[in-house]
C-alpha cells in the first residue's frame, strides 16, 4: 500500500507566524509539515505523512468562516488526501472552534475522514463533537506529546477504513453513537450484578448514560383566534386511505403533506392510520378522532377560528428517531410559515 | 410459598398418534390438538407446523411463545383466571417441558407481530430459535376486528400450551429446581444482614392491543399490588399485546422471567429477594401518576433497599419506567433499570423518549433500530407478506428472492426488556 497522504490544518500560532497580533492571518497552504506536524510525521513511522499544511490565523477564521472554508476546502481538494486532520487545539477557543468547523466541512463535502483534538472544556469540543471524532487532549501545548500519539493512531485507522472501538479505547470524545453487540452476560444478570454494587456504593458503570433533553417552551398563547390560521400536524399517521406515500408503521422515515380543502369530515372511506402503535379500529372507523378536521371545520364555521389550512402533515411517531422528527418539521415548519399559518395542532396518540 | 419446579428437557418434537413425552421427544397429536384449538368460531382454520432449531424455517408474522407446563402438585392450575380457575398458583410442583414452545401465527393482527428465524443470522437474536416449536396457525373468521382476532388466537396459544404440558405430569423431570418465598418478616429475620431487594415489573397496558392479564384481569385496570415470584411461573401472567416484537414480553418471558431467576440465584447470600411489585404503563397522565405513586409506596412499605425495575415496550412507557425510578429513589431506594433503546438506524438520536439523571444504573437490551438481513428461508410458516408493514419493516424490506431487511424491532425478543437476552448496546 502507497503511503496515507495526509493534509494538516493548525494556526497561525504553532505555524509560527506569531501570536494574538497575527491572528488575522489569511488561509494559506505550505507543502510538507509544519510546527506539530513534524511530530506527527515522526509517529507515523513512514505508514502517513502530511503532504501540506493549511494555516489560518484563528481571528480570520472565525470572523470569515465562509470564505476561510471555501477557501481551505479548495486547497485541500488539491491534495486529495486519504485524512484531514486539525489541531490539537487544546484549550484554545477560537482555534478549537476552526479545527472542529473545518474538519466537519471537510468531511461533508469532499467526503475525507477527518480528525481533530482538544480539550474537553473547549467550547469547539461540544460543538463538534458527535459530528467528528475529537481525541481528547491536555490544556495546554504540554500536552502535545500524548495529544499526537494518540491522534496518529486513531488517524492511521481512520485513513484505512478500519473499525473504530469505543471512546475508552481510542481515546476520542463519544459521539452519541450507539451499537449494539453481545455482552457476555445476559441483560437480567447484569442488572443483579449492578444493583449488589450500587447497593454496596462500590463503582459501577451505568449501560445508558442519561442523555441531555431538548425541552421546548411553548409558544405564548393566540391571541386572536378569529383571525387565525390554524394548521393540523399528526404523529397519529392519519393518511389518505392506502397510505399512498407509504409512511412505515413504524420507525417512520417520511411524512405526507395532504389537502383537506374538500373535506368537512373524514371517513372510513378516505381516510385511515398508518401507526402502528395502536389499535387501528377506532381510528380508522373515524379518522377524526385523531386528526380532527370535523371539530376544526365547526369552529371556523363559529367564527371561533379564522381558518382550517388547505393542507396537513402527517407521519408516524411510533419508535421514530428523533432526528428524523426534527428534520421533517424543520423542512413543513418552513411551508406552514410561508403559507401563513399563525398556529399548529398538533395531536399524537 | 415455596414451588418445585420439574424440569423436562425435550430434545426433539415430533408428530405421533398420541401425544406423550418420551425419551425427551415431545410427540404431538396434530389431530386432536387442531380439533381443540378449532373449537374458537372466530377461527376460520387452525394448522399445526413444527419448527426445530437450525431448519431453514420462518415463522411470521408471530404474536405469542409459550412454555407448556402443568401443575402436578399444589392448588390450581396453568394460566389460573384464564383457562384454570382463579386459585392462586405458585406453590407445589409444577412440570415444564424445558426446550419445547408453542408459537401463534396467522393472518397478521395489526402490525406489531415478530418474525422467528430457526437458522440464519436472525436466529442469534430470538431466544425462540433455540426451541422446538409447535407452531400454531390460526387464521380468523372474515370480517373479525383486530382485538376479537387477537382474543383468539391468544386462547388459541395458551390452550395449546395446556394441552402440551398435560403430556409432562407423569413424566419423571430431569431436574427439579425449588424456588421459596418466606412472608416479609420471617425473610428479614433469616437473612438479618442482606440488603432487601424487590422486583418493579411493569406490565404492558397500554390499551387495544397492547394488553397483559394478571390472574385474567386486564392490567389496565389494577392498581400496582405484590406478588410472589413463583405465582409468575405458574402462568399469572399472560401477554395479550400486539407491541414491537423485540421488547414484548412473550407469555414464555413471564413464565421464565430472568430478573425473577437472577434474583434468586442470589437469595440469600449477597441479597434478600422478597418479592414481585407488578405495576402498569396506561397511556392517562393521572393513571401514570397513580400507578408510580402506589409502586413507590409499596417498595416503600416493603422497606427494600433496592429495586430492579423492568420495562415492557417504548416511547409512552418510557415516562413511567422514568416516574418509577425518580420516586423510588427519592423514597432513598436504589434502583437499577432495565431498558432498549430507540436511538435510529445510525444510532445517533437519544435512545428514550424520558430521562432522569436519577436513572444512573441502566441496563440496555441494545437498539432496536439497527438494521439487519435476513436471508430467505427454505420454509415460511405463516404469512411473508406483512414484512413490508410490520413495526421495524418498511416498504422495500421483503425482496423479490425472499430476503428482508428489517430492524432488529421485528425479531421476536431481539431487545427483550427483561434482560432475557444478551444483546446489548454502547456509545461511540
Amino acid at each position: 500500500m502507497s503511503k496515507i497522504k495526509v493534509v494538516h490544518y493548525i494556526n497561525q500560532f504553532f505555524a509560527g507566524i506569531g501570536g494574538e497580533e497575527k491572528a488575522d492571518h489569511k488561509p494559506e497552504v505550505r507543502e510538507g509539515a509544519v510546527g506539530p506536524g513534524m511530530e506527527f510525521n515522526k509517529r507515523f513511522k513512514g505508514e502517513a505523512e502530511i503532504v501540506a499544511t493549511v494555516i489560518c490565523g484563528d481571528t480570520y477564521f472565525n470572523e470569515n468562516t465562509e470564505d476561510a472554508k471555501k477557501k481551505i476546502l479548495e486547497m485541500v481538494k488539491k491534495y486529495n488526501p486519504d485524512i484531514f486532520i486539525a489541531g490539537p487545539a487544546f484549550n484554545a477557543g477560537r482555534y478549537g472552534v476552526a479545527c472542529g468547523t473545518i474538519t466537519k466541512a471537510v468531511n461533508d463535502e469532499l467526503q475525507i475522514p477527518v480528525l481533530t483534538g482538544m480539550y474537553i472544556e473547549n467550547p469547539g469540543a461540544d460543538m463538534f463533537k458527535k459530528s467528528v471524532y475529537i481525541v481528547e487532549t491536555k490544556n495546554s501545548a504540554a500536552g502535545m506529546r500524548k495529544a499526537v500519539k494518540s491522534m496518529t493512531k486513531l488517524a492511521l485507522k481512520l485513513a484505512k477504513g478500519e473499525e473504530i472501538g469505543t471512546p475508552e479505547e481510542e481515546g476520542y470524545m463519544p459521539r452519541g453513537i450507539r451499537k449494539n453487540y453481545f455482552a457476555q452476560e445476559r441483560g437480567s444478570k447484569r442488572a443483579v450484578d449492578m444493583l449488589i454494587k450500587k447497593l454496596k456504593d462500590e463503582d459501577f458503570t451505568t449501560e445508558y448514560p442519561m442523555p441531555d433533553f431538548d425541552r421546548v417552551e411553548p409558544n405564548p398563547a393566540v391571541k386572536d383566534l378569529a383571525n387565525a390560521k390554524i394548521a393540523l400536524v399528526t404523529s397519529g399517521g392519519i393518511v389518505p386511505k392506502g397510505n399512498p406515500d407509504h409512511i412505515e408503521s413504524s420507525s417512520a422515515s417520511r411524512y405526507g403533506k395532504y389537502d383537506i380543502a374538500d373535506f368537512n369530515d373524514l371517513t372510513s372511506e378516505d381516510h385511515e392510520t398508518a401507526h402502528g402503535g395502536y389499535d387501528p379500529v377506532y381510528a380508522n372507523d373515524d379518522p377524526d378522532r385523531v386528526l380532527p378536521v370535523d371539530v376544526l371545520r365547526d369552529l371556523e364555521k363559529e367564527g371561533v377560528i379564522g381558518e382550517l389550512h388547505r393542507y396537513y402533515y402527517a407521519t408516524v411517531g411510533n419508535g421514530t428517531a428523533v432526528s428524523s422528527a426534527k428534520k421533517f418539521a424543520a423542512e413543513f415548519a418552513k411551508e406552514l410559515k410561508n403559507d401563513g399559518v399563525d398556529a399548529v395542532i398538533l395531536t399524537s396518540t | 410459598m415455596r414451588l418445585e419446579l420439574g424440569k423436562i428437557n425435550i430434545k426433539d418434537v415430533q408428530f405421533g398418534s398420541e401425544t406423550k413425552v418420551e425419551n425427551g421427544v415431545l410427540y404431538v397429536n396434530k389431530e386432536e390438538l387442531i380439533t381443540l384449538i378449532s373449537e374458537d368460531e372466530n377461527l376460520k382454520s387452525v394448522d399445526v407446523e413444527l419448527a426445530k432449531p437450525g431448519e431453514s424455517v420462518r415463522i411470521m408474522p408471530v404474536k405469542d411463545v409459550i412454555e407448556p407446563r402443568v401443575k402436578v402438585e399444589g392448588p390450581g392450575g396453568i394460566f389460573p383466571g384464564v383457562l384454570s380457575k382463579v386459585d392462586t398458583v405458585g406453590t407445589g410442583r409444577t412440570n415444564v417441558l424445558k426446550g419445547a414452545a408453542v408459537v401463534t401465527t396467522g393472518k397478521i393482527v395489526g402490525f406489531q407481530e415478530g418474525i422467528i428465524d430457526m437458522s440464519g443470522p436472525g436466529a442469534d437474536y430470538t431466544p425462540f430459535s433455540k426451541l422446538n416449536n409447535v407452531v400454531l396457525v390460526c387464521e380468523p373468521k372474515d370480517g373479525l376486528k383486530q382485538h376479537e382476532h387477537e382474543a383468539a388466537v391468544r386462547l388459541a396459544g395458551l390452550k395449546a400450551a395446556k394441552y402440551l404440558g398435560e403430556a409432562a405430569k407423569n413424566v419423571e423431570p430431569d431436574e427439579v429446581k425449588t424456588y421459596e418465598s418466606l412472608s416479609l418478616l420471617e425473610s428479614v429475620n433469616k437473612y438479618p444482614n442482606l440488603p432487601k431487594v424487590a422486583y418493579v415489573l411493569m406490565l404492558q397496558s397500554q390499551g387495544l392491543l397492547h394488553d397483559t392479564y394478571v390472574y385474567g384481569v386486564d392490567a389496565k385496570q389494577i392498581v400496582p399490588s405484590i406478588m410472589y415470584p413463583t405465582e409468575l411461573m405458574d402462568g399469572a401472567i399472560i401477554s395479550g399485546n400486539c407491541v414491537s416484537a423485540c421488547d414484548k414480553n412473550t407469555t414464555y418471558h413471564h413464565l421464565n422471567n430472568p430478573i425473577v431467576e437472577d434474583l434468586f440465584e442470589k437469595h440469600g447470600k449477597e441479597l434478600n429477594f422478597v418479592g414481585v411489585i407488578i405495576t402498569n404503563e396506561n397511556v392517562y397522565l393521572a393513571d401514570k401518576q397513580r400507578s408510580s405513586n402506589w409502586s413507590a409506596k409499596l417498595a416503600e412499605y416493603l422497606g427494600v433497599d433496592g429495586v430492579i425495575i423492568s420495562q415492557e415496550g417504548f416511547g409512552n412507557p418510557d415516562t413511567d419506567l422514568i416516574m418509577n425510578c425518580t420516586k423510588i429513589e427519592k423514597k432513598g431506594i436504589k434502583t437499577v433499570i432495565v431498558t432498549d433503546e430507540y436511538a435510529g438506524r445510525d444510532g445517533a438520536s437519544q435512545s428514550l423518549a424520558d430521562a432522569d439523571p436519577l436513572a444512573n444504573a441502566v441496563v440496555t437490551a441494545g437498539n432496536a433500530n439497527e438494521i439487519i438481513k435476513l436471508p430467505a428461508m427454505d420454509k415460511v410458516i405463516g404469512h411473508v407478506e406483512p414484512a413490508n408493514t410490520i413495526a421495524g419493516g418498511f416498504d422495500g424490506s421483503l425482496n423479490e428472492d425472499g430476503t428482508i431487511e428489517v430492524e432488529l424491532q421485528a425479531i421476536t425478543g431481539a431487545t427483550n426488556e427483561l434482560g432475557f437476552s444478551k444483546l446489548t448496546a454502547k456509545g461511540y
